[in-house]
């Protein structure tokens, strides 16, 4: 095991890579990379073929593949939470994790960009994207905040992990802060900045998601941190920062949640989206499921009561994984409300009007995930535990002690 | 020996010469199909006028004539399959009035597939035909879900028998061209000429900068309407009777 220490903030903290290669956490990582792999074979098996082999059509563009790396890109910046309040907001019990913080971002936006590049028709284009920019176009402006976010983030990891650098330990962590706002500002803006569908074109958008990745980053990094715990059998965060990270979590789903309903009733009061509303929250066979039951009973409702009301034979970090579960099943169901409910409502080219063609206007949009788009997104967060795994055999980003101990 | 080392420099040559020929003839014929009508320029705005009052609810001949002329085929999976332009039915619940006319790309002053498209793939020639280029699409889709016409198609399966003026390809986004390869030509696009054929001539193609065209006049004398104005797209397909 070898180690280092840094000074950043007020004590000394000593860091070490993940030790002990056990069979089981080889076991663990050939789990992974089994799946992994079998997200690339999915996207060969779709690239080969075309999308038809999909559930996706030419009424729903973008399925459960969008749906995924949707949800780790927005959770990715969240992930970095940790470590900004360590550093921006001075909270010094949050320091010690603020390394393993930052290789998780890192990770899972990695994972949610592989998923969504295997998802495009010309994968292999990937260098025309790289070296053609249209500025009007958020999604080229979210390619360069993307790899913006590995470039300050990667900077920023490496400044904590080298104490010559101190200097620019603040700087940096605060560019960080304010770049990953606007990274998931982009993130949001995609569906913020289109007109044509009901379901968009709304500047709660990029708050709302901002707000999104405050929640869901931190309940993927609670989780992260639970599966440490369970294979070095020692709690990575002591039981008073666990207390704080309580309501900590409750927060962020709270307003998640404000931001979701507020963005709902706006529409309700808007006569020209209250079909479209009608649509989302009642008639729309699986969205209104998996809206009221998977993004607000068990995705906020249920997490919240088990972070704030206290439960004597629970103990904390237990409670903050079961509520983190909650948050990242919920947040997956907001996701596909959003992006396949909101595909799915047929474009009104005649408001008013009752309209059909033989390529299915004026009828709801049909959708079911097809087993490659499963195991491609499967694949993306597998590989999000391989690059956190390996990541923390190679480097240092695991406390000495406990944090806020 | 020596004439073993000769043979295959002679391979090697005629190799290159193959490979050199593959290379360059896609580009020679590309040259060989520019625009016999001089370079594309803003004078021109392309633009078709559709009466609905006079579009047969039972003919589709503008839908086959678009089909034939791209080889735009149907591989029986009709959520999958590309339409280029396709037979709007409309009815006003409050009157039951009901038309029938084709929609397809309305060639937007202000497309919003040009807007979101990340590589610039999607584009406005300077005659207001909106194009996709097909060799920088990345097959994103964000063009399909910003359209307000749902004019876009994504290509789901490999495609055969593709024509020389309008390539395709599995994995990229389509949609009408206006045929702008006959426009180039001095002709008028399929659709309308097939419109024309059929006897219903409900469609006008034409310059809508130019005051002398039939289409210039009768937009400036008879009311027309653009689908979804109120976006402010500003399309150069405009409707008459809807």
């Amino acid at each position: 095991m070898s180690t280092s220490s840094s000074s950043h903030g007020h004590a000394a903290h000593g860091f070490h890579v993940l030790a002990g290669r056990s069979p089981w956490s080889w076991a663990f990582l050939i789990f992974l990379g089994l799946f992994a792999a079998l997200g690339g074979l999915a996207a060969l098996y779709m690239e080969h073929n075309g999308h038809w082999v999909t559930g996706m059509n030419n009424q729903v563009p973008w399925g459960l593949p969008h749906v995924c790396a949707v949800f780790l890109i927005v959770a990715s910046t969240g992930a970095l939470n940790i470590a900004s309040l360590g550093s921006v907001f001075s909270k010094d019990d949050y320091k010690p994790l603020g390394r393993l913080s930052a290789l998780s971002a890192m990770a899972v936006q990695a994972g949610g960009l592989c998923i969504l590049l295997l998802d495009l028709g010309r994968s292999d284009r990937l260098i025309v994207a790289m070296t053609n920019y249209n500025f009007t176009s958020i999604f080229a402006l979210n390619i360069i905040l993307y790899n913006g976010f590995f470039a300050i983030v990667t900077t920023y990891l490496y400044i904590m992990m080298e104490p010559k650098l101190e200097p620019f330990y603040h700087p940096v962590a605060f560019s960080a802060f304010i770049w990953r706002l606007i990274v998931t500002t982009g993130t949001g803006s995609i569906f913020g900045l289109m007109v044509s569908r009901t379901a968009y074109h709304s500047a709660i958008m990029a708050p709302m998601f901002i707000s999104m990745s405050f929640s869901f980053g931190l309940a993927i990094f609670l989780v992260i941190l639970t599966f440490l715990r369970g294979g070095s059998g020692r709690p990575m965060a002591s039981p008073q920062l666990q207390r704080r990270l309580l309501v900590l979590l409750a927060c962020f789903i709270a307003v998640s949640l404000y931001m979701v309903v507020m963005h709902h009733v706006t529409s309700v009061y808007s006569a020209e989206r209250r079909d479209f509303e009608r649509f989302i929250l009642f008639d729309g066979g699986i969205f209104p499921a998996l809206l009221w039951v998977g993004f607000g009973l068990i995705g906020s409702v249920l997490p919240l009561l088990v972070l704030l009301v206290p439960f004597p034979a629970v103990g904390a970090a237990a409670r903050l994984f079961i509520a983190s579960l909650g948050v990242i099943a919920g947040g997956i169901a907001l996701m596909y409300v959003i992006i396949v409910g909101g595909e799915s409502f047929p474009i009104d080219l005649f408001p008013g009007k009752i309209v059909s063609s033989s390529f299915f206007d004026g009828v709801v949009g049909t959708y079911s995930p097809s087993v490659p788009e499963v195991f491609l997104a499967l694949g993306g967060f597998a590989l999000v535990g391989l690059i956190v795994t390996v990541g923390m055999w190679v480097l240092e980003v695991l406390p000495d002690r406990q944090s806020g101990g | 020996m020596s004439e073993s080392f000769e043979s295959s420099r002679r391979d090697l040559l005629a190799g290159a010469a193959a490979f050199a020929a593959a290379t360059l003839a896609p580009g020679v014929v590309l040259y060989a199909n520019a625009a016999t009508t001089g370079p594309v320029s803003d004078k021109a705005r392309w633009g078709i006028l559709i009466d609905a009052n006079r579009c047969d609810a039972t003919c589709d001949g503008c839908v086959k004539a678009c089909a034939e002329e791209f080889g735009v085929t149907s591989f029986d999976r009709p959520a999958t399959d590309p339409q280029w332009i396709r037979k709007l039915t409309v009815s006003d619940p409050a009157t039951g009035v009901t038309r029938s006319f084709p929609v397809m790309c309305q060639h937007c002053k202000h497309p919003p597939c040009v807007d979101v498209c990340p590589t610039g793939a999607s584009f406005v020639r300077a005659d207001g035909i909106v194009l996709v280029d097909r060799h920088l699409c990345i097959g994103c889709r964000y063009c399909m879900m910003a359209c307000p016409y749902k004019a876009r198609s994504f290509v789901h399966e490999d495609i055969k028998d593709q024509k020389s003026f309008a390539p395709r390809g599995k994995g990229t986004v389509e949609s009408c061209t206006m045929c702008v390869h006959r426009i180039d030509d001095g002709r008028k696009p399929a659709c309308v000429e097939a419109c024309s054929t059929t006897g219903h001539a409900a469609m006008l193609f034409g310059d809508l900068n130019d005051p002398n065209s039939e289409i210039a006049k009768r937009v400036a004398a008879v009311t027309t309407t653009q689908i979804r104005a109120d976006l402010r797209t500003d399309p150069a397909i405009r409707y008459q009777g809807i």
